[in-house]
């Protein structure tokens, strides 16, 4: 038994999500006492890379030229399979980053493997089957997969699994790999992030708000308290549909599913279809003026009464906490 | 341009989600089934480039025929044909081989799918089906573009997007953004009665995965009301209590 981790990098760094990757894999590893194998895509800094040993990685196998700068799933997932295949790795793991989600099925198509997409804890391993935990019907349940093939690929869901430092060092070894050049048909004309926003697949805390705010000019109390509590902003679909929000905020069954440790409505009615997206999140409080709104049901802390008057006491609540 | 879409059979947004078996099965006794509500977008986004003659649109599902009505919902909103290829899906590797194996046959130069079916939210059919025909996807499009044999496409990423080009043919998941969901007119009603639906035997493949077990999430214990004119409480409780902050 052998052990990959695919570790994505961001413009060089690694984030949060690469940290608990590793960590998670490094848990794996130990269970089936193996060592743990990083690979690394792109342009990233030595020292950068043999920090991942610090998260249990005992090797990192670093794939870097000018082609590979910027995400070409094509070309990176005949990469990371063919040093899966290397190492005769039979568990592979990964993010499920939006590239992650990209990325996983073409690995484990080429390797016949089978794919447990987003999974929310360790897997449960006995003899040759391996299962794990992930969320379906849109977060209404948990699904608990059983992979039958040989070789498995596990990507892991953002803030499912607590990064741990393990004291350890890593070598760094680079890794050449054959690439067709059909596994170059995508290009990459323009990258926009809004760098000083905290993005929201991964982020800790999230508040979000929804049609009781009226208007898109009343956001900027919602944008004061998120930045008190360095906490990503979302909002309901209504909101994005109406523009008042971009559609990268819009949380639910047809938008982007948070998991974060806190989730502020505000403003929000609780339907189903926004509950979906955001009811894994592991403490939710609620600011609606109905009492009878359904996110009441579904929520862990709630003050009824009207957002206007409730969201600038809280920030200033907030910022006296944190002056502490 | 021939276009292929892909389509599945989920249930409705707002059904109860419960289990029978000892939790192994999903309970679809009075559940109410719909396309995948990414599919409509993606189907909606086909018929919008197919518009005027400029392609064809034909949807596929691997399905048994329980899911014939969402198929002539799918010829109502203007797909031109439809195939299903008869089976229950086992699992994606499954699903994805079968509509693979047609698509081969049938030359399409571009292949939509919804981002992710809200049933088992897997995200992966599509991107198999690209890596079984060896041709590019992009598995989370908020906006697609076509001039020619060029096709230019935004996808997300965290905090932010990417813009991408490609040549087709090209396998593309479809998000909210991509196109308006086309509701159905009488006249497309009418005609989806006389479409023609295929109806193909499924090749046989292995199964690599499947579900064990389900479970619905504990319920929160209820609300802790906290009064509107103590918001300090409120701080207090996420810090000591809940300590998230
Ligand atoms: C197929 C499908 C998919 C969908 N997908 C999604 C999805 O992904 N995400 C999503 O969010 N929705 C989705 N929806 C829409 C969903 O059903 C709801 O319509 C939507 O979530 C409602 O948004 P809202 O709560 O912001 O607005 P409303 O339902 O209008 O609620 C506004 C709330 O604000 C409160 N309020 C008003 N004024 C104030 C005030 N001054 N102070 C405090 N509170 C106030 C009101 O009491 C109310 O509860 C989907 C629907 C369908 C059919
Ligand atoms: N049984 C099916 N038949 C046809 N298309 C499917 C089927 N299952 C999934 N798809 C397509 O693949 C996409 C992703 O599905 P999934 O991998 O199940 O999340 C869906 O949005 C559909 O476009």
């Amino acid at each position: 038994m052998s052990i990959l981790v695919y570790v994505e990098n961001t413009d060089g760094k690694f984030k949060k999500s690469a940290f608990e990757v590793v960590s998670y894999a490094k848990a794996i590893a130990d269970n089936t006492s193996t060592d743990l194998v990083a690979i690394s895509i792109g342009n990233v800094a030595q020292d950068e890379l043999a920090a991942l040993g610090n998260y249990g990685a005992s090797k990192v196998l670093t794939v870097n030229n000018e082609q590979l700068s910027s995400f070409v799933n094509q070309a990176y997932a005949s990469i990371i399979a063919e040093a899966a295949k290397n190492i005769s790795a039979n568990v592979l793991v990964l993010s499920n980053s939006f590239s992650g989600k990209g990325l996983a099925p073409r690995i484990a198509a080429k390797l016949h493997a089978a794919l447990a997409d987003g999974a929310l804890a360790l897997p449960t391993i006995e003899g040759e089957k391996l299962s794990v935990k992930k969320s379906a019907f849109s977060n209404k349940a948990f699904a608990t997969v059983e992979l039958t093939a040989a070789t498995k690929v596990i990507s892991l869901s953002p803030n499912a699994y607590e990064t741990k430092e393990t004291g350890g060092t890593a070598v760094v070894e680079p890794f050449t790999a054959n690439i067709a050049s059909t596994d170059f048909s995508t290009i990459v004309k323009e990258i926009v992030r809004a760098t000083d926003k905290i993005s929201l697949p991964e982020a800790e805390i999230v508040v979000s708000a929804g049609r009781g705010l009226k208007g898109p000019e009343n956001w900027g109390m919602i944008e004061e308290l998120a930045d008190v509590l360095g906490a990503a902003t979302a909002c309901s679909k209504p909101v994005s549909d109406a523009g008042w929000r971009p559609h990268s905020e819009h949380v639910g069954q047809t938008g982007i599913v948070v998991s974060p440790n806190l989730y502020i409505a505000i403003g929000i009615s609780g339907a189903i279809q926004h509950l979906a997206g955001v009811s894994s999140s592991k403490t939710i409080v609620v600011i609606n003026k109905d009492p009878e709104a359904p996110f009441f049901k579904v929520a862990d802390y709630g003050i009824v009464g009207d957002a206007f008057e409730i969201v600038p006491k809280l920030t200033q609540a907030l910022k006296a906490y944190k002056g502490h | 341009m021939k276009i292929l879409v892909c389509i599945s059979n989920v249930p409705d947004t707002t059904s109860k989600i419960t289990f029978t078996n000892d939790n192994t099965a999903f309970n679809t006794a009075g559940v109410q089934f719909i396309i995948n509500p990414y599919d409509e977008i993606a189907l909606s986004k086909a018929v919008e480039l197919a518009e005027g003659g400029k392609g064809t649109v034909t949807v596929i599902n691997v399905g048994d025929a329980s899911t014939d009505a969402t198929i002539r919902k799918a010829l109502a909103i203007g797909a031109d044909n439809a195939v299903r290829i008869n089976a229950v899906p086992r699992d994606a590797w499954f699903v994805a081989n079968q509509i693979a194996n047609y698509a081969r046959d049938n030359a399409f130069d571009l292949i939509l799918t919804g981002r992710e079916s809200i049933d088992y939210n897997g995200a992966q059919v599509g991107s198999i089906v690209a890596e079984l025909l060896n041709i590019p996807s992009v598995s989370i499009a908020k906006k697609i573009d076509i001039a020619a044999d060029t096709v230019s496409i935004e996808r997300e990423i965290e905090g932010g997007k990417e813009v991408l080009t490609a040549k087709l043919p090209i396998v593309i998941g479809t998000a909210e953004g991509v196109a308006e969901p086309k509701i159905p007119n009488m006249r497309g009603i009418m005609s989806a009665r006389t479409k023609p639906l295929e109806v193909l035997e499924a090749t046989d493949v292995d199964t690599l995965a499947h579900i064990v077990h389900y479970e619905t999430p504990a319920p929160r214990g209820t609300v802790k009301l906290v009064d509107s004119a103590e918001v300090d409480k409120l701080v207090s409780l996420l810090h000591d209590e809940a300590k998230v902050i």
